[in-house]
């Protein structure tokens, strides 16, 4: 099935930098996705099987400035049990909750969500409309080198991303809300677990005094990667939220995206669900 | 030749140190290496929860799990828990309540509401049915898994 040639499973950053430096690497979090993807023989195993789940620096929430931290090996787990996660980022305990199943919220991790780059991934949206970034690291010339980058533009396709073979996703950035800020998300499949979404929605932006602004909405499974929704947002801004409001937006966002037909779902059924999940979406964040 | 790692982790308890190929699923060093064969094998996608075990406190899909990442953890399988006395109420309930009935699920169900039972002593009906949806029954007998389960946490709603 494979031709490993080595298993390392480091304690700091810097040896699994070194090991992706050396080798070409399958970099190992949870193991929710690599165990079935590999077992399947959709995923090809490199030479070297890098666990980078006992480097300590890379877990963790928590406040950092400005921001708050996500390190790539806090589980989904911990994102449902997170106080600042429930308090300050709710979308993301929201799309916790639904995620797969307990045992693998407890397994699988918000970096390997984030780098097995499933146009389904449950956080990816929420993450989408918060704005967040993904920070990387890699050592090139001796030394550790880290970039951050918008995670709206960190997905090439299903399964690719821009990380470089040399570098490891360490933290995600998600900056703190605005006063007002308010966030839903919602997914759907056809049962309540286990469910790989078929589609999903998120929507944020500043509600205050009746108005709706600095709108932020973003997709699941409509297209090869996650995707904002520009032309919803447009509708958006400035609105009052009424009925008539989350109506034109619905419309809009049915309007704009180009989903497929696969074994989960039509391409028409997908325009109807994204058409009432919108609609849903909206009425949640009207009502706080 | 596949690539074999020696690695060392407390089962059930007892330290063990055991042999694996890298690739192997901690399911199948259970089962096959190990010879502990409570651990299910339902559908090795980590679909069914028939495989729960108990990784450093959390439940998890041992299917999902490579083996050489148990090295240095803490796992607990059902020989483990049924050689608990603190897990006699959650069995005495299985059975009273008629919740085993071709018993193949049985051991995940039990591994995975006694890590529920852990979190949340007190659950709910609704918090036993969110606690179990990782877990699939194909003798159908949801109902007094879930009356099973109610009877240790004492609710009643
Ligand atoms: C039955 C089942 C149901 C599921 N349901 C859902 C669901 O409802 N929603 C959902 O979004 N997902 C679902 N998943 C997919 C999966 O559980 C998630 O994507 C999970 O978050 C992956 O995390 P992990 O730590 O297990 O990743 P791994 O399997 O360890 O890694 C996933 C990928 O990311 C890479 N990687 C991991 N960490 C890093 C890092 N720090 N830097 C660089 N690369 C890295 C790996 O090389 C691999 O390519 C499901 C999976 C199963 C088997
Ligand atoms: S055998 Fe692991 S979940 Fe089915
Ligand atoms: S009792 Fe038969 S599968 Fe549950």
């Amino acid at each position: 099935m494979s031709a490993i040639q080595r298993y390392l499973a480091p304690t700091t950053l810097e040896e699994a930098l070194d090991a992706l430096r050396e080798s070409e690497a399958t970099i190992l979090a949870g193991g929710t996705d690599v165990m079935p993807q590999s077992q399947a023989g959709r995923l090809r195993l490199q030479p070297t099987l890098l666990n980078i789940r006992r480097i300590d620096e890379l877990g963790g929430i928590a406040l950092d400035g400005a921001s708050i931290r996500i390190g790539a090996l806090a589980t989904i787990s911990e994102l449902l049990e997170s106080e600042l996660i429930n308090e300050r980022l709710p979308i993301l305990a929201e799309a916790a909750d639904h995620f797969a199943s307990p045992q693998i919220r407890n397994a699988g991790t918000v970096g390997g969500n984030v780098c097995n780059a499933s146009p389904a991934g449950d956080t990816l949206v929420p993450l989408i409309v918060l704005n967040a970034e993904v920070e990387l690291a890699s050592k090139r010339d001796g030394k550790v080198e880290r970039r951050r980058m918008p995670l709206e533009s960190f997905f090439a396709g299903p399964g690719r991303t821009h990380r470089a073979a040399d570098e490891l996703l360490t933290a995600i950035y998600v900056p703190a809300p605005a006063e007002g800020f308010v966030a839903h998300f919602a997914k759907f499949g056809t049962r309540p677990a286990l469910d790989i979404s078929a589609v999903s929605v998120g929507i944020g932006g500043v509600w205050r005094n009746g108005t709706f602004k600095n709108a932020r909405v973003a997709f699941g499974a409509v297209a090869p990667t996650p995707v904002r929704g520009r032309a919803t947002e447009g509708v958006l801004e400035g609105s009052a939220l009424d009925a008539a409001a989350i109506g034109m937006a619905a419309a809009a966002a049915r309007d704009e995206v180009r989903p497929i037909s696969d074994v989960r779902a039509s391409a028409w059924y997908r325009k109807e669900m994204i058409h009432s999940l919108t609609k849903k979406v909206l009425t949640n964040v009207a009502d706080a | 030749m596949s690539l074999t790692r020696e690695i060392a982790f407390t089962l059930n308890g007892s330290l063990r140190n055991v042999t694996v190929p890298v690739t192997m699923t901690a399911l199948a060093m259970l089962r096959d290496v190990l010879r502990l064969t409570g651990t299910k094998y339902g559908c090795g996608e980590g679909e069914c929860g028939a495989c729960t075990i108990i990784v450093d406190g959390r439940s998890v899909n041992a299917c999902l799990m490579f083996a050489v990442d148990c090295d240095g953890r803490t796992v607990t399988t059902i020989e483990g828990v049924a050689a608990d006395e603190a897990s006699e109420p959650l069995r005495q309930a299985m059975v009273d309540n008629g919740a085993v009935q071709c018993g193949f699920c049985t051991p995940g169900m039990v591994m995975q509401s006694t890590w529920l039972l852990e979190q949340n002593p007190h659950a709910s009906r609704d918090e036993i049915k969110r606690g179990l949806e990782g877990n699939l029954c194909r003798c159908t007998g949801y109902k007094k898994l879930i009356d099973a389960v109610a009877a240790v946490s004492g609710t009643n709603q």
